[in-house]
């Protein structure tokens, strides 16, 4: 074997499959999916359990398209694409299963912190309130439709930085990615039961500073319906003042490390309010540790804000102060 | 195991003895653990990973010793297998036999079924008068024991798991219109009439001497390529109720790169369905037999059987039937003589009837949630550890016992064009003679319900494929039991139950108990399933309040079912609402207003 320039590998041409995508031809690097192929047709598709930083589990079926010579629809977030595929994405059989989906999420879960599937709910006429019960009776004294099941669990508080409200949790699989085989490799969570009781747990539903969690909140960072949340979030939407539209992106450059991580601070009236990452970044893919994440308090430290010189000036903690949970702090 | 992190809980003494001797551990020092069993002689991460599969047996070994899975045990089997404690909290509770909070009792728990078959014959009132004994009781699904109905399963603690009724009740009918034809295949011939008490009839030489083996000999003597284009010319279809052609799944796995695997997909848990118990009660070094043939003629070096922890007779026994099948030389480096290595290990699995679904039993097997797997990729290509993979149920495998041991045509001799051979029908319920019954495709359901002894009453409806089935009417009695004349008629044969209810059944009790059974089994994974089969069950149960459906009613049940069948990963979520829409078809569930 050789190795180093001599001999080397002929340079891999990429196939290329085409496919239809509602009639329309489109050119896609073999591998791709289709929902690459519909993204290149500037076709919509809305999804929920996929982002690009983590590998397809096609659980959550809004993505669903129809493939001709196929019986049932196909999830377009990992189904590749292949040459002659026909697929329509706007066709009934495709608009009901993804109506359905989001009608379903709607009549169990809390998407009030969801906006984008809301939107989807609105594109696509989901009418949850089918499935809720009915006053009239239909001249017997029962109503017509039982009250629908719910998924109801209280906010899991148990540190300074996440909250887990897991009445909004669709089970899109994100955060176990997230926090095992696809980033941390910490695997403090996992789905554990069966069916519409499945939820999200630590082992015994263990208390989170007494888990594996290493607090890098990349599973916040995935989360699709606000299930989970960073406190600062959770604290200012509590008394009304959580204002997204307000809020201002700057990109920088981790300080704690030689990684080289790219930080996006969200600030709301000159306070961070919320760390993320790029998921397109070459360093991160979107995923950040404990450092990145939350150790930013010392911005706000009082001594600083005052404008204390700093040279001399007691050094400020990096991270959050002793609430901080064990674990986490031995980290840093 | 410095990447993963535990609590302090400690397990017992005796849960560790458990454990190790179910992982067959020699010793244990400073945290590593010696494995004996070949297959797990691994360093490292890369042993870790090799021994995840064992979770399943080793939380088998903990319940039955503690009665639950106590955080102190699953850390320890966490340590042991290399398996982060939430993943193997995730596992056990996936399944109805594993409880994960501390039982309150030291008793073995009685497990009564109370799918539509036992709970006309009594399953409630047999639970209430066991509790009354003072038994610890589990009120669950379908328990595989539909033709000796109310079923009854013990999940022992620190004793071995039973069933009541194996032994001590008389033997399950076995009818077969077959077995006195010369010439016609038969899987029942050696087993009518036979005495199973006695051990004697289970060893090798007893096999033998009634003919068994020679499927064997001549896999042997054809090769694959043969053996294949026989099983092809056979026209042999997947008996578990997808119907999928046999030698081309076998053809395919042929075709591809080693390791292969064989699997004997024997967690049969469709309601009414009980055939491939009483095959491997019956027969088992049959079964064993068709599993070498089938792992010698694809090239595959590794075979499993999964079977249902219901079961625990046709456990003990094929057990029995592998280690004869090792002494006699046909299992091992090479196995019957063939130059190719070939062993078989048994695998139980704990109360899911999702891991029936084949993707999901491979992931159940493996130490993951029982959830199926999108396809594409098939197990053909991409099947158990990520392998080429056969995987067929016994009523299968020994069709291709039958198809050697007769050759193609002989076994086309009986049968429709469409479907050759011959079918197991599992016939509960209101006929004369509940029992198991072979007869050749196309025979009508009116002559298989006159075989059996007949309707006991006024037949009110026949629930054909079980849970995931349909009902057909008192009408359907000249529907011809084959693949494509039950398609045609909008129904299906599935894996062969056949459930009768006459006038004197509640069907809309069976209705909503079938509803009922879905919401408790899907596994939770995929949108249109998980929550469907709630909303699917939330309208039948107040159609059935009412006495009578609406035409919104009528209009979302259509549309659920239409989402679930279209975007459901699996075929658990495609005929979840199949069963209750040919219910609202028949009128079973009570009148229809506007």
């Amino acid at each position: 074997m050789t190795r180093s320039g001599e001999n080397p590998r002929p340079a891999a041409e990429t196939a290329l499959v085409t496919l239809s995508i509602d009639g329309r031809e489109v050119t896609v690097p073999e591998g791709e999916t289709i929902l690459a192929a519909c993204t290149a047709a500037d076709v919509e598709t809305p999804t929920i359990c996929w982002a690009p930083n983590l590998t397809p589990v096609n659980v959550c079926r809004v993505c669903v398209v129809e493939l001709e010579g196929s019986r049932t629809l196909v999830p377009a977030c990992s189904r590749p694409a292949e040459a002659g595929m026909q697929i329509s994405t706007d066709s009934e059989r495709v608009r009901h299963s993804r109506r359905m989906v989001l009608e379903f999420l709607g009549s169990a879960n809390d998407l009030s912190q969801a906006s984008e599937i809301a939107d989807w709910s609105r594109a696509y006429g989901a009418d949850p309130a089918r499935y809720e019960g009915s006053a009239d009776d239909g001249g017997g004294d029962l109503p017509l439709r039982p009250e629908p099941e719910r998924v109801d669990e209280p906010v899991r508080i148990q540190d300074d930085l996440y909250i887990r409200a897991y009445d909004r949790c669709v089970l899109c699989y994100k955060c176990v990615e997230a926090c095992g085989d696809d980033a941390q490799h910490t695997f403090a969570i996992a789905v554990a039961g069966r069916g519409f009781d499945a939820r999200i747990r630590t082992e015994y539903d263990t208390e989170l500073p007494d888990s594996a969690c290493v607090y890098c909140g990349n599973c916040v960072a995935v989360c699709p319906t606000g299930a989970l949340q960073f406190r600062t979030e959770f604290d200012l939407r509590a008394v009304g003042e959580w204002r997204p539209d307000d809020h201002s992106v700057t990109r920088t450059v981790c300080s704690y490390c030689g990684v080289g991580c790219n930080l996006e601070l969200h600030t709301q009236d000159e306070r961070i309010v919320k760390v993320t990452s790029p998921a397109d970044h070459s360093v991160t893919s979107g995923h950040l540790c404990i450092k990145g994440r939350f150790g930013w308090q010392y911005v706000h430290a009082p001594t600083l804000e005052a404008g204390a010189a700093i040279s001399g000036a007691p050094e400020p903690e990096p991270a959050a102060p002793e609430s901080m949970p064990q674990p986490a702090s031995n980290e840093i | 195991m410095a990447d993963l992190h535990f609590s302090d809980a400690a397990p017992t003494a005796s849960e560790r003895r458990a454990v190790l001797a179910a992982l067959g551990v020699d010793e244990e020092s400073d945290g590593a653990v010696v494995v004996s069993h070949p297959r797990v002689v691994r360093a490292g991460m890369q042993r870790r990973k090799r021994m995840r599969h064992q979770l399943l047996p080793a939380l088998h070994a903990l319940q039955r010793e503690a009665g639950w899975i106590s955080p102190g045990g699953l850390n320890f089997v966490g340590r042991t297998l290399g398996v982060p404690p939430a993943e193997a909290y995730g596992v056990a509770t996936f399944y109805e036999m594993f409880r994960t909070e501390a039982p309150t009792h030291e008793l073995s728990v009685r497990h009564v079924c109370v799918d539509p078959i036992c709970a006309l014959a009594g399953a409630a009132p047999l639970a209430e008068h066991l509790r009354s004994q003072g038994h610890a009781v589990h009120e669950g699904p379908c328990l595989g024991q539909c033709e000796r109905a109310p079923a009854v399963f013990i999940q022992g603690r620190r004793e071995p798991d039973r069933v009541p009724a194996d032994g001590s009740g008389p033997d399950s009918l076995l009818v077969s219109v077959t077995a006195s034809t010369t010439g016609a295949p038969s899987l029942l011939r050696q087993m009518i009439g036979r005495d199973f008490r006695y051990s004697e009839s289970m060893s090798m030489e007893a096999y033998r001497e009634r003919g068994g083996g020679a499927a064997l000999d001549a896999a042997l003597r054809l090769g694959t390529d043969e053996v294949i284009s026989q099983v092809t010319a056979a026209g042999l279809s997947g008996r578990g109720g997808a119907a999928f052609p046999t030698g081309i799944k076998w053809r395919a796995v042929a075709d591809g790169e080693g390791p292969k695997h064989v699997v004997a997909n024997i967690d049969e848990s469709e309601p009414g369905t009980f055939k491939d118990r009483l095959l491997c009660e019956l027969e088992p070094l049959a079964i064993i037999e068709s599993i070498v043939v089938a792992g010698l003629t694809v090239g595959a070096e590794h075979g499993w059987i999964y079977i249902r922890g219901e079961y625990p007779l046709a456990t003990q026994r094929l057990r029995h039937a592998i280690a004869q099948a090792r002494s006699a030389g046909w299992l091992g480096e090479d196995a019957a003589g063939s130059g190719q290595p070939f062993d078989i290990e048994l695998r139980r699995g704990a109360g899911a009837y999702i891991c029936g679904e084949e993707t999901a039993l491979f992931n159940s097997l493996e130490g993951f949630r029982g959830e199926p797997r999108n396809k594409p990729p098939f197990p053909t290509t991409h099947g158990l550890f990520g392998r080429p993979t056969v995987v067929n149920n016994p009523e299968t495998l020994l069709n291709v016992n039958e198809i050697l041991r007769i050759g193609p045509e002989a076994y086309r001799s009986v049968g429709t064009e469409g479907s050759p051979g011959t079918k197991l029908f599992c016939l509960s319920g209101h006929v004369g003679r509940p029992g198991l019954y072979e007869a050749p495709f196309g025979m009508t359901l009116g002559e298989l319900l006159g075989l059996a002894g007949g309707v006991q009453g006024t037949l009110a409806a026949v629930l054909l494929g079980g849970a995931a089935g349909s009902f057909v009417g008192p009408d359907a009695g000249e529907l011809q039991l084959s693949l494509e004349d039950t398609r045609a008629a909008g129904t299906t044969l599935g894996s062969g139950p056949v459930m009768v209810f006459n006038d004197t059944a509640d069907m809309s009790a069976v209705v909503e108990r079938l509803a009922k059974f879905f919401r408790d089994e899907s596994c939770g994974q995929c949108v249109p399933c998980r929550v469907g089969t709630v909303r699917q069950h939330e309208l039948v149960t107040q159609i059935r309040r009412t006495g009578r459906s609406t035409e919104p009613q009528r209009e979302l049940l259509g549309d659920i079912a239409d989402a679930m069948g279209d975007a459901s990963i699996c075929g658990l979520g495609h005929t979840a609402a199949s069963a209750v829409l040919s219910a609202m078809r028949l009128g079973l569930l009570g009148d229809t207003a506007s």
